[in-house]
């Protein structure tokens, strides 16, 4: 199998190139995370990022031939050769396949991910109807891979204001959790013409999304609530 | 002054919804004014100006301008936003665009008021 994969060593290369490498895949090689493995046997320098091998982590999160994925959950046999591997796009590079996602988890840790409630806490959990806990199905199940947000244009060209689809989405799945006391700040904190507005409905992070969510449909849910709140 | 980013300006949604508000006025005026060159066919300069000798299509046709100001001022506005990063020379953008804008609509309601 051939595989093309953006290298970059900042102490000895000036830019970016592309290096082509001839893996012999064993039966049992299935996804491409396998045939990353079979590089990194090769080739002892070649950088990437991996963990869980299944989808959960969200570590090796990737360009595969132009397409944002996970290397884990990406079947050779549905690949195209030579199979392009870059890393993920918009992002500062640090070495090889790997990315400083620091503006990613800062913007998302600006819609302030986590229940806020100021009611005392029960003594065992604060409960939810069926009804209301089927309202995150959708929204909870994102892993934090970053393939939606650096494949949306407008988050490559405002990272520093646009929260991004992931960010969105999570911030959808706080205002929509019946638990959390917090809609009205969380609304006041997007209406910006950046942090949420940016969004134009391009919808690559739908067509990206290793986990089959819909930011865009959050995205829609946000605005939605903002207008039933002003009329 | 501190160089910081800066977000928060409470002013998305409201530009959101204009542009959508605007864009159905424009769509709706586009649909009647195709009906009204079916029906009435203007070969000449007399029959385009009596296309819009009715006040109800003066009207009509003033407010699908004014929509389509508004609907211009916030997409380029968001082009300039996202373009022009010196605060100083983003504002002189903004504000030849508003000053453009404004013009092309006394331009339209004295070409339609006119004699």
């Amino acid at each position: 199998m051939k595989i093309r994969i953006q290298r970059y060593d900042p102490d000895h290369d000036a830019k970016p190139y592309m290096k082509e490498y001839d893996v012999q895949l064993e039966p049992s090689d299935r996804m491409l995370l396998d045939a990353l493995v079979r590089v990194k046997e090769m080739d002892d320098s070649f950088s990437f990022r991996r963990s869980c091998r299944e989808g959960v982590c969200g570590s090796d999160a990737m360009n595969i031939n132009g397409k944002n994925g996970l290397a884990c959950v990406t079947k050779v046999a549905d690949l195209k050769e030579p199979v392009e591997l870059r890393p993920l796009p918009g992002l500062p590079v640090i070495r090889d396949l790997y990315v400083d996602m620091s503006q990613f988890f800062k913007q998302y840790h600006s819609i302030k991910p986590y229940l806020i409630n100021n009611d005392p806490a029960p003594q065992l959990e604060r409960l939810q109807s069926p009804e209301d806990r089927a309202e995150l199905d959708g929204l909870y199940e994102c892993i934090l891979c970053a393939c939606c947000s650096t494949s949306c244009p407008s988050f490559w060209w405002n990272p520093d204001k646009f929260v991004g689809p992931a960010g969105l989405l999570q911030a959808y799945r706080f205002i929509a959790d019946t638990r959390d006391q917090a809609t009205e700040a969380r609304l006041d904190d997007l209406e910006d013409p950046y942090r949420l507005f940016r969004c134009h409905t391009i919808m690559n992070c739908v067509d990206v999304c290793p986990k089959s969510l819909n930011p865009t449909k959050a995205i829609g849910k946000i605005k939605d609530l903002m207008l039933k709140r002003v009329v | 002054m501190v160089n910081r980013v800066i977000t928060g300006a409470h002013y998305g949604f409201g530009s959101w919804l204009a542009q959508r508000v605007t864009a159905c006025a424009m769509a709706i005026y586009s649909v009647l004014f195709v009906i009204m060159l079916i029906a009435i066919r203007p070969g000449d300069y007399e029959a385009w100006h009596g296309m819009f000798v009715p006040v109800w299509m003066r009207l009509a046709t003033i407010l699908f301008w004014l929509s389509l100001c508004y609907h211009a001022w916030v997409g380029v506005r968001d082009i300039i936003m996202d373009y022009i990063k010196p605060t100083a020379a983003r504002l002189v953008a903004h504000g030849l665009v508003i000053f453009a804008l404004i013009g092309l609509a006394a331009w339209s309601v004295q070409i339609l008021w006119r004699a």
